[in-house]
Parts: structure tokens; sequence; C-alpha cells
């Protein structure tokens, strides 16, 4: 048992330096919270095969069903190409995928003890929640730039304005369907119900939000359906973005870009963004209060 | 606590330290099962403390109310001199903790867990790095820090938590069956790594095990059964207790070796499988009294102490894989979620 041996060796020479542990507060929960976030990214930038995996559904999205559809959707519609529509809905999309694994990768966490090691730290659970949240949104953000390099192929232009609006709001909305996946994850206990449970909440998210066809012109039903949908009020504002940088008549626009009507009420955008940040704070705390109560 | 407050304390020794470990009537009751049923307990700065006992005993209950991941029903339970209800925070601030199952991120390096480990407790950044190499070398890691964990055996993992339990230099170090499901070997080496851990670190370890050998190791072990404890002190008080050593001699003329005990030494001996075996209370100090009173040539001589299993039998009147086989093997888990 050579190991044995010299592990006493070593010990022995070793003197106690025993670390200082400063004061609890609330630097010390925003170091916790910025380490849970280097872990999500670290964990991200070594599983190649998820970073690629998460853009080829998007990918296949945009040229597949926007070359598919745009020969009959942009008739009588001429200046906009049904590509350059779909753009921001296939970003949110794809930041979707990706936030909502992030969320639900707790469940893993918890089978592989990980969760463990972080709730039984000295910080809240808050700060280790946020710090994940703020990782997800971080990496699914990196991974929608790889799409944003396309806006030029689908007739989006390169504005750096508009680069950066649509990079804030995909963080926004990133963060908020993180929360989501981590209020699933404080449920879901079976590492085999995960990746359904993610499917069956996603796939409504994604087609009742406008990312993929226009809100314009919808049935009663439908309508109701999309202004519950807290990812109509991520979509929307990207798509806002978008269409002030496009060259396009008000009655185009009006089709593709219809805006939100709360009973004849035009929701502004800032509105939409603020909405977004109350849900994902209210996700948030509701996920931070399973995750306390139940491990 | 610097080391300079360490300095000026050892000089002026005040009132006695708090006791690392204060149990008063702990009491812990799941829907179907009274897991607890009133302990209490002293644990002194410093010392190893065996936590023993069959699976289901309550041991692991009791280890997850310490570390304030499991509520009292009634009592109380003071962990560094801080209360495990009222003073959560400060209790796992001055806590390490390693658990029986494992709680490391594989896809992460060696050294990566630590620095994660670090930063969730807090510790000192300018000290960080230095102490992160003190523990990985404590533990025989340090060549291996830069590599996934994934690569690491199971018993590199277990050392590992080890190594990440001490770095924020606790006070406690609580360890629930850090040897469960290691070899024979690797289980060796483990307690070769918490005994020169103790002698390196100002640090109390509590440690729970049903390995009834591994005890040996604690200065001071309590066993527990069905709820209670049932006996309480060191391994070799606790042994002498049961009862006495059983000595067994070869020797060239049993029968007059047999007189010769009994009219010289007061001893009642009878031939047990080929040898002349007799109880009596120390049988280390025995022997020489043997050589020197017999007067029967003797071949040799086995003293055999009694072991920890015959202090658990003596106190519960089964063995303890028996207590186990009948005694509802408890998943510590699935009592966990009857909690809920």
């Amino acid at each position: 048992m050579a190991p044995v041996t010299v592990a006493a060796v070593t010990v022995a020479a070793v003197t106690v330096a025993a670390v200082r542990v400063p004061a609890m507060g609330l630097r010390h929960e925003a170091r916790a919270a910025f380490v849970v976030w280097q872990r999500e990214l670290i964990r991200f930038l070594k599983d190649r095969a998820r970073m690629v995996s998460s853009l080829v559904q998007p990918i296949l999205f945009l040229f597949v069903l926007g070359v598919g559809l745009s020969s009959i959707v942009s008739a009588g519609h001429g200046s906009v190409d049904f590509k350059t529509f779909l753009f921001p809905g296939v970003l949110a999309t794809s930041v979707l995928f990706t936030a909502a694994f992030s969320g639900i990768s707790m469940v893993w966490d918890r089978e592989f003890g990980f969760l463990r090691e972080m709730l039984v730290a000295p910080v809240s659970t808050t700060a280790i929640l946020t710090g994940k949240c703020a990782g997800g949104a971080t990496v699914a953000t990196l991974q929608s730039l790889v799409l944003l390099t396309l806006a030029g192929v689908v007739g989006v232009p390169y504005s750096p304005v508009m680069l950066l609006t649509l990079v804030g709001l995909l963080f926004l909305m990133a963060f908020m369907i993180t929360a989501l996946g981590l209020v699933l994850a404080a449920r879901i206990k079976q590492v085999q119900s995960a990746m359904p449970a993610v499917q069956l909440i996603i796939t409504p998210l994604i087609f009742l939000s406008g990312a993929l066809f226009p809100l314009s012109g919808l049935p009663a039903w439908l309508t109701v359906l999309t202004h519950l949908n807290p990812m109509t009020y991520a979509v929307e504002p990207m798509r806002s973005v978008v269409f002030d940088h496009l060259q396009v008549d008000p009655a185009t626009r009006a089709t593709f870009d219809p805006g939100i009507f709360w009973n004849h009420w035009h929701v502004p955008v800032g509105v939409q963004v603020v909405l977004v940040i109350a849900i994902s704070a209210v996700l948030l705390a509701v996920a931070v209060a399973r995750f306390a109560r139940t491990e | 606590m610097t080391e300079v407050d360490m300095a000026a304390m050892d000089r002026h020794p005040g009132p006695v330290p708090p006791p690392a470990v204060q149990v008063r009537g702990l009491v812990k009751h799941y829907a179907e099962v009274e897991a607890v049923r009133g302990i209490d307990l002293d644990v002194s700065p410093g010392e190893t403390f065996g936590f023993l006992g069959p699976n289901g005993a309550g041991k692991s209950t009791t280890i997850k109310i310490l570390c304030t991941l499991v509520e009292a029903t009634r009592g109380t339970a003071r962990v560094a001199g801080f209360d495990v209800a009222t003073e959560r925070v400060a209790v796992r601030r001055h806590i390490g903790l390693v658990f029986q199952e494992p709680t490391l991120d594989t896809y992460l390096t060696g050294e990566q867990n630590l620095r994660f480990h670090g930063e969730l407790y807090g510790v000192d950044r300018s000290g960080a790095a230095a102490r992160r190499a003190e523990v990985l070398r404590m533990v025989g890691l340090w060549e291996r820090r830069g590599d996934a964990v994934q690569t690491y055996s199971g018993g590199m993992r277990r050392r590992l938590e080890i190594a990440r339990g001490l770095l924020h230099s606790p006070k406690v170090l609580f360890l629930d069956e850090p040897t469960i499901g290691l070899d024979p070997q690797t289980r060796a080496s483990i307690w070769e790594y918490l005994r020169a851990l103790h002698r390196s670190e100002e640090i109390t370890v509590f440690v729970t095990t049903h390995y009834m050998d591994e005890a040996e190791h604690c200065d001071r072990i309590a066993i527990m059964n069905e709820g209670r404890i049932v006996a309480l002190g060191t391994p070799e008080r606790l042994k002498a207790a049961v009862g006495k050593d059983r000595v067994q001699i070869t020797t060239e003329d049993d029968p007059a070796a047999i007189r010769a005990l009994r009219a010289h030494l007061g001893v009642e001996a009878a031939v047990h499988e080929g040898a002349v075996s007799f109880a009596v209370t120390d049988g280390a100090s025995f022997v020489p009294l043997l050589f020197a009173g017999l007067g029967v040539p003797i071949r040799s001589v086995t003293v055999n102490r009694p072991s920890l299993d015959d202090v658990f039998l003596a106190h519960t009147g089964t063995t303890i894989r028996d207590a186990e086989k009948s005694g509802g093997r408890m998943n510590p888990m699935a009592v966990l979620a009857r909690g809920r």
C-alpha cells in the first residue's frame, strides 16, 4: 500500500495553516452565485456534442421550414421573406432549448449528488439558483451568437444596435426559461422523466409564442393561449427590434409583426420586457422555495 | 480566527471550550419510523468519535440532524458551539461533510471541485490556492488534480471528498460511512488518511460506520441500535466491560496444566479444540504469571481480546449482521423522503 505511506510522510511535514473565512454577507453570496455561473460555463464548453446538437434544430427551422414555407407565405406580401420573419423566432427557439436544458440539468445534479454539495453550503439557495439561471442564460446567449452571424443570409441587416439589443433580449428570455427549468427540476426526481418533461413544456411554449407564425388574424382561442404564454412577451420585442431595422411598408409589418393587444391596448415593447423580468423573478422565487423546502 | 488569535488563546486558557458536539434528548420521528429515540452525547474538541451500529439504527438520521439537513422532532444539538436549529448557517460554516453518497461533479477536475467548494464556503482567496494544494497533497491526489473526476477510482473520489470536506478548515468533520462500498485495502487507506489528518489538523472527527473493526481507530465510540445509544466509551473500555480475554495455551501436559492453573493461579480451564482455554480479565498481563507459575512447559500462547462485535452482542443480544438482516434495513434516502 504505497500511497498510504506517502500520505503519512507528507502529512507529517505539513504545517497547519487554517484558511481565514471572512464574515458572511452579500459579497459571499455573490461569490457563490458567480462560481455556480462559472461551473455552467465550464461544463458547457466541455460538452461539444451539446453545443453542436442544440444548433441543429434552429438551423433546420430557419432553412428548411423557412425556405419551404416562404414560397407560399410571401406571396402577396412581397417585401419580406418568410425566413426574415422567422429569424427572431428561431433565435428564441434555440435559446429556449439550451436554457430549458440548463435548468432541468438540476435533476442530474441531484442524481449525482452535486446538488447536495451546493445546498449544504453556508449560502442561500437564492444565490445558488440565481447563479444557475445566469449560467443557463449566458450559455444559451453564447450559443445564439452563432445564429446571429447568419442574419445577413436571411435578409436581416447587421446593425450593431439591433444585434446588441437582440443579445440583451435573448439573455433575459434565457434567464426566464432557465428559471422555469429549475421549477420543473424541483419537482422531477427521476432522470428518465426529465427530458420528456422538457419536451412537454417546450413544444407548446414555442408553438404558442408567435416564434414560428405571425400572431395576426388568429382565432380567439389561440390568441388567448398566446397571451398566456410568457414566451410571447419574450419573442415579440425581438421581432419588433428586427422589423425596426427593415425597410417594410406598414401593411406588411402589421401582418408579420402585429404586436400584442390586450383588449385593444397595444402593449408597448418596454412593458413586455418588464413583464419578462417580473416572470423571471417569480419563477426564480418559486424554484428557491421548492428547492429550499424539499432537498 | 487568525493564527495570532489562536496563540493568544493558548497563552490565556480561558473557560473550557464548548464541546464539539453536544446532543440532549434528541428525538426524530418520521411518519412511520421512530428513527432516533432520545439520545444524549458529548464529543470533545479534537476527539475522533465513532458512531456505530447496523444499517437503520438511526446513525444517518442523527448525523443529518447534526449537519442541519434534517430537523429534530425534539431535543437540542449544538455543533462547534452553535445550535443546529437556530444557527444553521454558522453550523454549516464550521463543519465539513463527507456523505455516503458521492457529491462530486465528475465532469470537473479534482481541483475545480475544490475551487468550487472554496468559493461556496467563502474561503479567503489569498490563502485558497495554498490550502487546495495542501489538502490535495494530504490525500495523495496532487498529481491527479487536473484530471476530470470521472477518471478517478472509487477510493480516489472518496479521498477527494475528504479533502474537500477539510478545505474550509472546519472545526468538526462529519463522515457518514466514508468507507462503505470500498474494498478492504481502500478502506484501510482511507483510515490511514483520517489518522494522518488527525495529527495535522485541529479537528474533531465524527464518523459513522457499520464496520465494527473500523471503530478501533476511534478515541471513543457510541454504539447505536434501534434509535438509542446502547454503549458509549473508549473501544478498550467497552470491550473490557463486556468480559474477559480468552487465553489459549498448548502445553506438554494438558491435564497437569489444568491442575496447575486451578491450584496456583486460581483459574478454571478446559480443553477446547486441542488447546487449554480459559478466561481472564487482562490476558496480556496474565501471560508472565503463566510462565512464572504454571510449572508445565508451554508451547504456545494465544490471547484473544473481546471484539466490538462481542460488545454489540452484549448490549443488544444480537450480532450486527443479524440486526441488519432483521432490523428493517432502511435506505437513508427513503427515510429522508418520508420525512418530507
